[in-house]
């Protein structure tokens, strides 16, 4: 196959997979081809805040070499990008932030080197809203990137660079990270599928910290067979995360299958209700009744403290921030400001100058919530209501397997349009963050179009129980061509 | 939910972030409307709750007690913004009162 015609948008992991098996397609010709389409459509796209060109080259030529010696697996030799929090040794790691200016980090994240040992090759790393805080990338110190489906739009956030990249056909699958919908949102607004596994699931290791009971880190990928295969890579306890749990990692793909006969749908009546575009709605309905057909049983279920858990997530995560963001001080690494005399006037600066609007603005309800006299009403409020949430999802449980819901209450919006208005801004999340509550696992799968623009189905499921949860979503999938359709962009930009 | 100028300058200051007046007042009305929001979990009854820090089940996890080699000292010091031999060099540390 000549590369110049390689339809790369929208190219499977398993087609890839497929071509490089069969040698008619070397990873380093492979690597130059989506160099290529980055050179040919980021100046619109905007997804990548550093392109690792040598790194990648010298990585698919090892790659090469191991498939040439028979080395199988899923990722080998295939090209992928990272958001810019997870750790890359020697290469630029920025956050999205000023503060991290010029940062390298010494040591490789966890889920890096678990795909650099799979063979998986690195073409850069990927925009992201300022240490992950936002819902639209808007919130870069580097860069506002574009939606692929609509220039005009926001691509969601906090991991656009990862779904605005693997929508326009920029890598074969990217990682995110999300803590309160970053994985999932902007996969639904981009038309890709985007998973957040358990927490504990993946290893946080070098992943930088935002809000650590919350943080996961999630593949952004063409299909769910596409995410099942990068999950079974990056997945499995750690030495270096305490917190990633020692739970067997299942062989994913052996147990999908075409239908959905004995799996129950739970279907919340909270996750219906005014306030979602209607083209949305009528998506995620239809995306619901199509599981129906496929043999599954459909249950309604009550999840009544939902609408508490936008204000539950918006104390506990700045609470988090403010304490892990307290090590951005101008003396360790990054930026650092020359203004003032001494030691603290260093950080008065360094921090004023190096942080942008929305960290400070969450450093500020994190540091008013921990404070003196505020604990009890607000943090310890916000963690009794989080086992609340926890608790509704574990008995609904009982009665369902996994939960369907929109995944986002509107379509890709027009940058700028909520950059004014911090709490509207939030509402994005508003059907993402009660699964991050409560540390479960949750995919968003293509369903529909609704302005031209792609609409996300949201499957929730059980701890650790990802396994499900892609069996849901991989028959759903299968079922229907979501998933297949491309922007525009991608159509007429060719290989 | 009102808070006062003062306010919005005590928080800056536990969070060591050197605000602008022009940025606290704008915070000033932003941090209110976020409370006033988040107030809303006052309608919860949660007296007889516990709280959840985090949903793992994991306690007191152990590394094991096998050494193994540190990160050599440049490698640490690569990013300084300033270094004097194995150090991070800062500003003054003594003379400021909070």
């Amino acid at each position: 196959m000549r590369r110049e015609s390689l339809a790369l948008a929208g190219a499977t992991i398993g087609e890839l997979r497929r071509l490089l098996d069969a040698r008619e397609l070397s990873s380093v010709e492979l690597t130059e081809a989506y160099l290529a389409r980055i050179a040919a459509v980021d100046d619109r796209i905007r997804s990548f805040v550093t392109v690792t060109r040598d790194v990648a080259l010298e990585q698919a030529g090892e790659a090469d070499r191991r498939i040439a010696a028979g080395e199988a697996g899923p990722v080998l030799g295939v090209p992928m990008a990272l958001k810019d929090l997870l750790s890359t040794a020697g290469i630029a790691t920025t956050c999205g932030s000023r503060i991290l200016q010029g940062y390298h980090p010494p040591y490789d994240a966890t889920v890096y080197a678990r795909l650099r040992a799979a063979g998986a090759v690195l073409l850069g790393k990927l925009n992201m809203d300022e240490f992950a805080m936002g819902s639209s990338t808007e919130n870069s110190a580097l860069a506002i990137t574009a939606n692929p489906w609509d220039l005009a739009t926001v691509p969601g956030g906090s991991s656009g660079g990862s779904a605005a990249a693997v929508a326009a056909g920029e890598a074969a699958f990217t990682l995110g990270s999300d803590t309160g919908g970053s994985v999932r949102q902007p996969a639904s607004l981009c038309g890709v599928v985007g998973l957040k596994p358990t927490y504990g699931r993946v290893s946080r290791f070098g992943l930088i910290a935002f809000a650590s009971s919350l943080d996961q880190i999630g593949p952004l990928t063409h299909t769910v067979m596409d995410a099942a295969l990068v999950l079974s890579v990056i997945a499995g306890q750690d030495p270096l995360d305490a917190t990633s749990a020692p739970v067997e990692v299942p062989a994913y793909v052996a147990q999908f299958g075409e239908d959905l006969r004995g799996l129950r749908v739970g279907v919340p009546a909270e996750y219906f209700v005014e306030g979602t575009e209607p083209g949305v709605e009528s998506a995620v309905r239809e995306g619901i009744a199509q599981l129906e057909r496929l043999g599954a049983e459909l249950v309604e279920v009550s999840l009544p403290s939902t609408g508490y858990a936008l204000s539950t997530y918006y104390i506990i995560a700045p609470a988090e921030v403010s304490s892990n963001l307290s090590r951005y001080d101008g003396v360790k690494y990054g930026y650092r400001s020359d203004d003032g005399d001494d030691l603290v006037e260093t950080y008065l600066s360094t921090r004023d100058q190096g942080f942008g609007a929305e960290v400070k603005r969450r450093i500020m309800v994190g540091t008013y919530a921990l404070s003196s006299g505020y604990y009890d009403a607000y943090y310890l409020k916000a963690q009794k209501v989080r086992t609340l949430i926890k608790a509704e999802f574990d008995a609904a449980f009982e009665r369902c397997d996994v939960i369907a819901s929109p995944t986002s209450p509107s379509v890709a919006f027009k940058i700028g349009s909520r950059t004014a208005d911090p709490i509207a801004m939030y509402l994005s999340d508003v059907f993402t963050i009660p699964a991050s509550m409560a540390g479960i696992p949750a995919i968003s799968v293509p369903c529909g179009s609704s302005d031209g623009l792609p609409v996300g189905m949201q499957l929730i499921g059980r701890a650790f129980d990802e396994a499900t949860l892609l069996r849901a979503a991989h028959a759903y999938e299968r079922s229907t061509e979501w998933h297949k359709r491309q922007p525009a962009l991608v159509a007429s930009a060719g290989g | 939910m009102e808070l006062t100028l003062e306010d919005v300058r005590h928080i800056a200051t536990l969070a060591r972030i050197g605000l602008t007046t022009e940025e606290m007042e704008t915070l000033r009305g932003q941090l209110g409307d976020i409370l006033a929001h988040v107030s809303q979990l006052n309608e919860l009854d949660t007296e007889a709750i516990p709280p959840t820090a985090q949903v793992l089940s994991l306690h007191d996890v152990h590394a094991t007690d096998e050494p193994r080699p540190s990160y050599p000292v440049d490698a640490m010091l690569a990013n300084a913004p300033e270094r004097e031999g194995n150090y991070f060099r800062t500003k003054a540390v003594l003379g400021y009162e909070t």
